[in-house]
Parts: C-alpha cells; sequence; structure tokens
C-alpha cells in the first residue's frame, strides 16, 4: 500500500511538538510528512523570545535541529507560505508549487493586532512576535532615544522590558485604565503600574491613539484622543493577537464569530480531514493564547490521527504566574469575579508592595480565581485549591495573609486530593505516585525513575518530595534521614552526639556510633561538625583527610586539577595598595584573574606546590582567606552607603565589614551569603541572600533565608529598625540555630521551609527565645567568634602542614604534564579537552 | 612474556597522610599512593589521573569504604574509584590502573614497567 501525505501549514511550537508527538507514533509508518513554514527559520521557542535581546540567538532557542527532520524523513519547507487550500482536491498552492494531501494540520498560530490608527504602516512601527520582528526593533533602535509599546498586557511589557534592554526610553500606552487589563484588577494594576515605573518605565493609561505622524524632535509623534501627544522614535505594537485563520476562512472552512478555526474535542475542523491546533484553534468559543494549551491539542490530535480517541482535548487552565520586569504576578481562574454571587477578599500591603486578592464561591467553599502582584510565594496553594475544588478552611483568609498576620503555612502533602498535579512537565498527579508507591516503589529515586515527576525543569522536586515521604510514612515505611550506609543518624543528631560527648575526632565518632570507615559523605559532614563545635584548624592532622579537596587545600579545584584563589576583601572595600599586590601576585604566577559577583578578585591557574607561595605574600600584605572553599560564610556584599552615596541612611560598607569581620570562618551546613544595602533602593541586592540587611532611617531591616543560584528565593523579612546591636545579636542567633540543626548541604532557605512552623517559629526561637535558647546561642557564637585564624596564615607558618603541598612527593621540580596552557584575551587559561 | 618490572622508591613512610593520599611520579607517570591505618593491607596505589576529567588529582580525593570495598572519591566529578581493582563504582567499564606497592623498611615500593636504561641502572 502507497503512503498517504500528512501536511502540515506551520512550523512554530505547537506544529513542532505535534511533529515530535507524531513520528514517534505507529501511525508515522503509514504517511509522508511535509511541513511549510512561512519564517525562515526552523521552529523555535517563542514563550522565550526576548532572550533573543539578551544575547541568545536562533541556535539557543531552537526547538529541534535540522538531523531531526532529515532522520524522520519529514520534508520541510521554510520560508514558503501556503496560499491557498483546496479541499474538494485536497490541495493547497505556495508559490512554488501545489502539493496534494489526505490528511491537513494548521498550526498557523496568530498575528499581532495592530489597530486601525491613521499612519501605522510607517516606518519604525513595528510588531512583537517574531525573530524578524525582533531584528527589526534591533534595527529601529539604532540612533533612537525613546521607543513606545502600544499595549499595557503580559507581551506589551514584556516589549517594553526589551526596548530597556536595548538603552530605550521606554513608554507604555495603554487603552484601559490599568496595565493587564485581563489578568488584574484596579488595586493590583496599580501596584504593578507602581512598581514598573519605579524601575524606569514611564506608563500611560486611558489613552486611545487617535494619529501617528512626524514628529518634531523625534520620528514620531502620537496623538491621543485628550489632545495630548508623545514623541517617540519608535512604535510596537502589542494590543493583543489574532488567530491566523485566513487560509481556513478562505477555503470555507466553519470559523468563530471573532475569529479563530473552530475544532471539536479531537482537534479536528468542520472538514474531517483537516485539523488545527495551538492558537490558531476555536474550541468551545474559546483560544488558547498559551503554549501548554496547544502542547495538549497536539497530543490529542497525534492520538486521534492514531485511531485513539479517548483522548480528549476538554479545555486549559489559563492560570500564569511569571516575572514581569523582576515583579513577581499571578493570576488564577476567574481572577475577575465572573461567577454569579462570587465574593472577594483583599490583602493589600502598600509598604511592602503585595497585593493579594481571591475570588471565593457563595457558599464560600471553594476557590474560584485569584489575583497576586508584588509576590508569587502563595500561588501554589492557591492553585491547588483553585484546580482541585479543595475546601477553603473556615477563615480562608489566611491563606494571603502574611504569617505573621495568622497566615496559614502552605497546604501539605496530605491535604491535596489524587488527582492534584505534582509535576505539570510530565503530568505526574499525586494518584500516580501513590500508584507507583503501591506498585513497589519505596524510595525517592524509583518514583522518580517510575512517573518521570521531576526530571523536567525541576520545578516539582520539593513538593514531590514531601508528597513521596509523606505516603511512605503512611503505609509504615521508616523514611531514612541516615547519612550514609555509615552512621545511622541525620546531621543534627550527630551534632548532638558530638556535642553531648564531647567527641573531637572523626575516629571516636565511628567507631563508637558508627559502621565501617566513612565516606565522601560523612567524613566531610563530620568535619563541618567538628568544626563549628570545637573550631579547631582544618589542617590539624586528625581533620585532614576527612575534608574534600578544596577545604584540605584551602583553595577551590578547577578542571585540570590547579586551584583558583580568593583573598577576602571585607565589603568590598580595598585599598589601592593591596589591589597593586594583586595584580603584582598575579603577573608572577601568570594567574588568570577574573572579579567575583561576591566583590572581591579571584586568581586562576595556581599548582599545588604554589599556593603557599602564594598566600606567603598574599599574608604579609595584610590578607586573609576568603573561605571560597568552604561551606562558611562567603562574602557581605555592600553598596557604598551614606558615605558617599547621596540616597545612603546608614554606613552600609561599615556594618558589611563588621559582620564579615564577625562571621568569617564559620563553619556551616553550606554557604552562607550576606549583603548591606544602604538604603530601600536595595544596590547590594540584599534580599537574594541568607542574610540581607538594609538600611532604614532609624537601624537596620534584617531579611533571612533567600539565596540566588539554581532555585532563588527572596529573603523573608524578620525584624525591622534595628539597632547594630540588635542586629547583631538577631544574627547570631539565626545563624547559630541554622548551624545547629540544618541537616548537611541544607541552604538556610530550605531549612527554614522545613522547620516545622516555618518562619513564624524562626522569628519565636530568635526574637522571643521561646526555647530558652538565645543566651547560649549567642554565647556559642562569641566562643568562635574567639578562636578565630586565618587558616593560611597557620598554614604556611608551619612546616609540616606545608608538607602537605607538594604536587609530586618524590619530585618537586616535576610540572604537571596535562596542564596545558593557551591565551585568550591577554591571559592564561587551560586548553579544553583536545578532540 | 610479562613485561619485567622493577620495584621503584617512590617515597618514605614519612611523607605518607593516614588516611589520605599523596602523589607521587614514577616511570610510569603520576601514581596516587593511599595509607589507610584502619585496614589490612593499609597500603594501595593507583593512578593518580582521573579517567572523567583527565587530571591528575585522585590523590586528593576523599578515602572510605562503600559496602566494604575501599574506595577513594575524585575531588573533581565525585566518582568513586575502588583503591583494590581500579574499577569505578558507577560505571565499571572505566578502571585505572592499580600497581602493586610495599613496605620496604622505611620505604615505599611501587612494581612499575622496567625500561631499558634503568633496569640497567636498578
Ligand atoms: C514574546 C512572547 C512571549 C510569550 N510568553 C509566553 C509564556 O510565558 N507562556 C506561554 O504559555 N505562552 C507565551 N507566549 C505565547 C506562545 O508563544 C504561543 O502560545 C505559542 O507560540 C503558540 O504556538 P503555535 O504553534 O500555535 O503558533 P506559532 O508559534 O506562532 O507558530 C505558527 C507558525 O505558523 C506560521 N504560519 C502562519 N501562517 C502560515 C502559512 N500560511 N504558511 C506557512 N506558515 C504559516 C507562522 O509563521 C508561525 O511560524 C508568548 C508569545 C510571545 C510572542
Ligand atoms: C562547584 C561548586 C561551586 C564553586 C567552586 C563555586 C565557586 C564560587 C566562587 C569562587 C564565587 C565567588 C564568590 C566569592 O567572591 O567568594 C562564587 C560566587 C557565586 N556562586 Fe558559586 N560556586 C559553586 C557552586 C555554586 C552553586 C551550586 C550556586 C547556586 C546555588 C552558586 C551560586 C553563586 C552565586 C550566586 C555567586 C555570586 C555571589 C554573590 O554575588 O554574592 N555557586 N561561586
Ligand atoms: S542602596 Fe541606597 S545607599 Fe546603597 S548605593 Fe543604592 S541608593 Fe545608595
Ligand atoms: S555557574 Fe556553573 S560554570 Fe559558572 S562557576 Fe558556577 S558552577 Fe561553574
Ligand atoms: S514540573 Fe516537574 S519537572 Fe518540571
Amino acid at each position: 500500500m502507497s503512503k498517504k501525505t500528512l501536511i502540515v501549514i506551520g512550523n512554530g511550537m505547537v506544529g513542532h511538538h505535534f511533529l515530535e508527538q507524531f513520528c514517534a507514533s505507529p501511525a508515522a509508518a503509514d504517511f509522508e510528512i511535509i511541513v511549510f513554514g512561512e519564517e525562515k527559520q526552523l521552529a523555535y521557542d517563542r514563550v522565550h523570545l526576548s532572550e533573543y535581546f539578551g544575547g541568545s540567538t536562533h541556535a539557543d532557542l531552537a526547538m529541534g535541529t535540522l538531523e531531526w527532520y532529515t532522520e524522520q524523513g519529514i520534508q520541510l519547507h521554510l520560508n514558503e507560505q501556503v496560499t491557498g487550500i483546496n479541499r474538494e482536491n485536497r490541495t493547497l498552492e505556495t508559490p512554488r508549487g501545489s502539493y496534494r494531501y489526505d490528511e491537513l494540520v494548521l498550526a498557523t498560530g496568530s498575528y499581532p493586532f495592530v489597530p486601525p490608527i491613521e499612519g501605522n504602516d510607517r516606518p519604525h512601527c513595528l510588531v512583537y512576535r517574531t525573530l524578524d520582528d525582533l531584528d527589526a526593533i534591533r534595527a529601529s533602535s539604532e540612533g533612537a532615544r525613546a521607543g513606545v509599546v502600544v499595549g499595557g498586557g503580559l507581551l506589551g511589557l514584556e516589549a517594553a522590558n526589551a526596548l530597556k534592554s536595548l538603552g530605550l526610553e521606554a513608554h507604555v500606552v495603554e487603552f484601559a485604565p490599568r496595565l493587564m487589563p485581563v489578568q488584574l484588577d484596579a488595586d493590583g494594576g496599580a501596584l504593578l503600574r507602581h512598581k514598573i515605573e519605579e524601575l524606569g518605565v514611564q506608563v500611560h493609561t486611558e489613552k486611545a491613539t487617535t494619529a501617528i505622524t512626524e514628529g518634531e524632535d523625534a520620528r514620531l509623534r502620537m496623538d491621543f484622543s485628550d489632545e495630548s501627544f508623545l514623541e517617540t522614535d519608535l512604535i510596537v505594537f502589542s494590543a493583543g493577537i489574532r488567530p491566523q485563520d485566513a487560509l481556513a476562512r478562505a477555503s470555507g472552512l466553519e470559523i468563530g464569530e471573532r475569529g479563530g478555526i473552530v475544532i471539536n474535542n479531537h482537534c479536528t475542523t468542520s472538514d474531517p480531514h483537516v485539523h488545527a491546533i495551538g492558537e490558531c484553534a476555536l474550541w468551545e468559543q474559546k483560544i488558547f493564547g498559551l503554549v501548554a494549551p496547544g502542547y495538549t491539542m497536539a497530543r490529542t490530535l497525534s492520538a486521534a490521527l492514531n485511531g485513539d480517541r479517548e483522548l480528549a482535548f476538554t479545555g486549559a487552565d489559563m492560570s500564569t504566574k511569571l516575572k514581569l520586569l523582576g515583579v513577581d504576578v499571578g493570576s488564577i481562574g476567574d481572577a475577575h469575579a465572573q461567577t454569579p454571587g462570587a465574593r472577594n477578599i483583599r490583602f493589600n500591603d502598600e509598604q511592602a508592595g503585595h497585593y493579594r486578592r481571591m475570588v471565593i464561591s457563595e457558599d464560600g467553599k471553594t476557590l474560584l480565581g485569584a489575583i497576586l502582584v508584588g509576590d508569587n510565594s502563595h500561588y501554589d496553594t492557591l492553585l491547588q485549591y483553585a484546580l482541585n475544588g479543595i475546601t477553603l478552611p473556615e477563615n480562608p483568609e489566611t491563606l494571603i495573609l502574611p504569617e505573621s498576620q495568622g497566615g496559614a503555612p502552605a497546604l501539605g502533602p496530605d491535604a491535596l486530593p489524587e488527582t492534584a498535579s505534582i509535576c505539570s512537565c510530565h503530568n505526574v498527579t499525586k494518584g500516580d505516585i501513590c500508584g507507583a508507591i503501591d506498585a513497589g516503589c519505596s524510595d525517592l529515586g524509583s518514583v522518580k525513575a517510575e512517573t518521570k515527576a521531576s526530571t523536567g525543569c525541576g520545578g516539582c522536586t520539593a513538593l514531590l518530595k514531601n508528597v513521596v515521604d509523606s505516603e511512605l510514612e503512611k503505609r509504615g515505611v521508616e523514611v531514612s534521614k541516615d547519612l550514609c550506609e555509615h552512621f545511622p543518624y541525620s546531621r543534627q543528631e550527630l551534632f548532638h552526639i558530638v556535642k553531648v560527648n564531647g567527641i573531637r575526632t572523626f575516629h571516636t565518632l565511628i567507631s563508637q556510633h558508627g559502621k565501617g570507615h566513612g565516606c565522601d559523605i560523612c567524613k566531610p559532614a563530620v568535619a563541618s561538625i567538628l568544626a563549628t563545635c570545637w573550631n579547631e584548624h582544618i589542617l590539624a592532622t586528625d581533620h585532614v583527610p576527612l575534608q574534600d579537596t578544596n577545604d584540605t587545600f584551602m583553595a577551590n579545584m578547577q578542571k585540570n586539577g590547579t586551584y583558583s584563589i580568593v583573598p577576602r576583601i571585607p565589603g568590598g572595600e580595598i585599598t589601592p595598595d593591596k589591589l597593586i599586590v594583586l595584580g603584582e601576585v598575579a603577573k608572577e604566577y601568570d594567574l588568570y584573574t577574573k572579579i567575583t559577583g561576591g566583590q572581591r578578585v579571584d586568581l586562576f591557574g595556581a599548582t599545588l606546590s604554589q599556593l603557599p607561595e602564594i598566600w606567603e605574600k598574599l599574608i604579609a600584605a595584610g590578607f586573609e582567606t576568603g573561605h571560597a572553599y568552604g561551606k562558611s560564610l562567603r562574602t557581605v556584599k555592600s553598596c557604598v552607603g551614606n558615605t558617599w552615596c547621596r540616597y545612603g541612611v546608614q554606613d552600609s560598607v561599615g556594618m558589611a565589614i563588621r559582620l564579615e569581620d564577625r562571621y568569617k570562618g564559620l563553619r556551616a551546613p553550606h554557604k552562607v551569603k550576606m549583603a548591606v544595602s544602604g538604603c530601600t533602593r536595595e544596590c547590594a541586592e540584599a534580599q537574594s541572600k541568607d542574610f540581607g540587611v538594609i538600611a532604614t532611617e532609624n537601624g537596620w531591616n534584617l531579611y533571612v533565608c533567600g539565596n540566588g543560584g539554581m532555585r532563588p528565593r527572596h529573603a523573608d523579612l524578620f525584624a525591622t529598625d534595628l539597632s547594630d546591636e540588635e542586629l547583631i545579636r538577631t544574627i547570631d542567633r539565626v545563624v547559630m540555630f541554622y548551624v545547629r540543626t540544618a541537616d548537611r548541604l541544607q541552604r538556610t532557605s530550605v531549612w527554614m521551609e522545613n522547620l516545622e512552623g516555618g518562619l513564624e517559629y524562626l522569628k519565636q526561637v530568635v526574637l522571643e527565645d521561646s526555647l530558652g535558647i538565645g543566651a547560649e546561642l549567642e554565647e556559642h557564637m562569641e566562643g568562635i567568634v574567639g578562636t578565630y585564624q586565618c587558616e593560611w596564615k597557620t598554614a604556611v607558618e608551619d612546616p609540616e602542614k606545608r608538607k602537605r603541598f607538594r604536587e609530586f612527593v618524590n619530585a618537586p621540580s616535576q610540572t604537571d604534564p596535562v596542564q596545558e596552557w593557551t591565551v585568550e584575551r591577554g591571559q592564561r587559561r587551560p586548553v579544553l579537552e583536545s578532540a | 612474556m610479562k613485561p619485567r618490572t622493577r620495584w621503584e622508591a617512590v617515597c618514605t613512610v614519612d611523607d605518607l597522610v593516614p588516611e589520605s593520599g599523596i602523589a607521587v611520579w614514577t616511570e610510569e607517570g603520576p601514581v596516587a599512593v593511599f595509607y589507610l591505618p584502619h585496614r589490612l593491607p593499609a597500603l594501595f596505589a593507583i593512578s593518580h589521573t582521573d579517567p572523567f576529567s583527565g587530571a591528575n588529582v585522585l590523590a586528593r580525593g576523599i578515602t572510605g569504604d562503600l559496602k566494604g570495598e575501599p574506595v577513594v572519591a575524585s575531588p573533581l566529578y565525585k566518582q568513586h574509584f575502588s583503591l583494590r581493582t581500579g574499577i569505578c563504582l558507577e560505571d565499571d567499564t572505566v578502571r585505572v590502573k592499580t600497581y602493586p606497592v610495599l613496605l620496604d623498611g622505611n620505604q615505599i615500593r611501587l612494581e612499575v614497567r622496567a625500561n631499558q636504561q634503568t633496569s640497567i641502572a636498578a
């Protein structure tokens, strides 16, 4: 039997996803596949389009490769627009030829709506949808000063951000009285506006543009209906999207009143051989302008073409959570309370810039929708309530109140129904996870392997672990918190054992409380516990073999076996003389030199045997170790503060140096970062640190348990208007409580989230001393501060310790043969793997 | 025919670090020597080169035992290598070279291949 022909029009995100699904299915063997794409590039990730201005290329954004299309035997016609469909003959036309199909898939997406304003076709009037559009915007921004985005919705704000990143003065002109009129209400819109204006984007609401003409001081002039006007060099229209249904319309397919190709639950149009998926499709009078529903349609259609009619498209949740210009915005379900009888609960903290609104059903039992601005931390919990129809607690307002005002903590895993979606990447529900456990999975790893949960973006890892742990516990399986095969204890338990029994060596600990000889998990963990308890030099003979190489050699090992050196530069303040010494040392040893994100200087490429010599020179010039290798305090970043900055209200550099000197060298379960800003403008980005301090007129506000890195978390406000001494006492207590109770390699954020009672509990322990251990924590910290020694100073002065730094103990002059170098931008770097 | 070998003296007992490794230079290249005083035998020698990164770093890894097997963890990417067989526990198709090692008086000696010149000298 000869093969049938399947043609896909449109090579966008959904069209590509369909091909991936279909080519992996049995029916693919029965079809020749031809794809037409109007754009000249292979399908790319439009959702992340704006990253193109951040330096991503088409290759970075591409969804697949040409090789993949070739391997699948797909005929790919890029840069070829389909101009007509003849459904009677089952053929279609392009400028290059005519093609026959048996099944036709329309995945033509949508096009930006440009309002019918006189002059909207002038040069420098642009849109924001494709890579070509972005190239045009970039070209137009050359020599431009200001740019206007017409439309204050999701995409418009993203476009405004892009204009800003191109160095333009950015304006947003919105017809409605507020920003994001579809997702937000008046208060939410006002708060978002305020935040966005703070970021330097000018917002003009209730402005209807009547004409675009030539400008006097700029390229263009926009006239508004209220007689005002605005001059600008370029205009980006982002006034909504319209389904790209022109071909379907011309060929007589059924089209919705306001556009969109009508489809049924299996994504088939009014012609049984023509199907439509993605943003061009209209299902029950609804267009879905997000990518996830489009993907669901693609999977449904692929199943239908395989004869599987069980899978059906039944609509999609349009809730969204995103960061717009760095501002959290979330919108869930019926955000505008359009359900009859719906009632609202609002929480508005203008001081902190947080707005939250819940829309609840008439009987007060279920959550219908929600709006969040400024802080999305409640989003996940609210979404679970809304999607799963979970009965609301008696005082539903607790869900959006800050915890300090009696707000409820996040939903525990037990409260989630079986249908709750845990991993959205792989569509795994709580029920699937229970099923996997009942079928024999007995730990997190096997549940992951079985269900694929948490193997996509990884965003659900913490939730998955909670669900698995709680389900296992319910089934009577003891969830092992053991450190490793050598110790049947958690880090916290070991800490107690060490402290209570006064144990000072690993050997004593393992022979009395463990088994075997230890490993690379328990040895560094115990070393860190011992260091915290007794603060002895980490190169003391008994401790040497416990340490990770970075701790042993007090430098960070790089990929070719050499080390990098980071001297401490407290608060980022350095004298010219010291800077010169760093330069001289780097030059002498030919060290690659780079400024770190922590306001210090990193010198790369030192061999093991060079380390003590280099440190001798640095110490002579007054430097100390920066502990960049340790699980300990890294840097205390600071802005310049009131000594120079005209906005500063406190001496942020002075405080940063004081904090850095106080906590330097303290061993912790994981690295600890701090920062101090001299005023609320927050130039030191303190809220992304474990401990963030922001100056106020009256003292200092303390934020705790934030972090940057792979999964950033904003720090939580912990205490306000503290004096210098109060600040230090509070940090002392939190740090010590963390060091004593956290698990191995647990950052402060995860630690705090796992404390029963969370932030509130931590406040009670630290601020109200509910456990009565405040004085003891402070005393412990004083003891550590009192015994501080620069590890490098001790090491270089001790010939026995220096012996450890011999690269080859029997051949002092032998250099390591694999360390090959090349020069790039005037500095030495390792030769990368030879091919 | 078994290649000719010789027992090369590489260092003394004082150079060893208990429960840890040191690197020595031999005619066959860099070798890591480990001293685990709480086991018998207490001396192990394996290639110093980490097969996953190509860097000469294995002597600087953390030692220990996994299910009773004495191991060192690569300091770069943390794979474990058996000190007895050189086999990588995470990927048994990867193996580093192991060397017979003995204590001769105060000297640590490794059995390495003898090339012509030195075998005459030895
Ligand atoms: C800047 C930006 C940010 C976004 N952010 C998000 C987000 O955060 N989350 C989210 O869910 N969604 C987001 N979206 C929306 C998301 O990109 C779309 O939902 C998704 O791309 C729709 O896929 P599609 O395949 O239906 O359409 P498209 O990706 O638009 O693909 C349609 C393709 O068909 C081609 N075509 C049209 N007509 C023809 C023809 N006659 N012949 C040949 N080819 C034709 C078009 O050129 C186009 O390449 C964003 C969109 C933009 C522009
Ligand atoms: C392989 C392990 C890692 C090494 C060797 C390493 C090394 C470093 C070094 C040397 C610095 C400079 C800091 C300083 O001045 O002291 C730094 C900064 C930083 N690292 Fe890492 N890092 C590692 C892993 C990580 C991880 C896992 C994260 C994310 C959780 C992370 C996030 C950061 C951030 C955000 C900074 C900037 C610090 C700031 O601005 O204060 N690093 N890292
Ligand atoms: S945070 Fe405030 S004091 Fe510090 S540099 Fe910024 S504006 Fe100045
Ligand atoms: S971000 Fe990745 S590549 Fe860069 S320093 Fe950190 S670990 Fe290395
Ligand atoms: S949500 Fe589970 S991996 Fe992305």
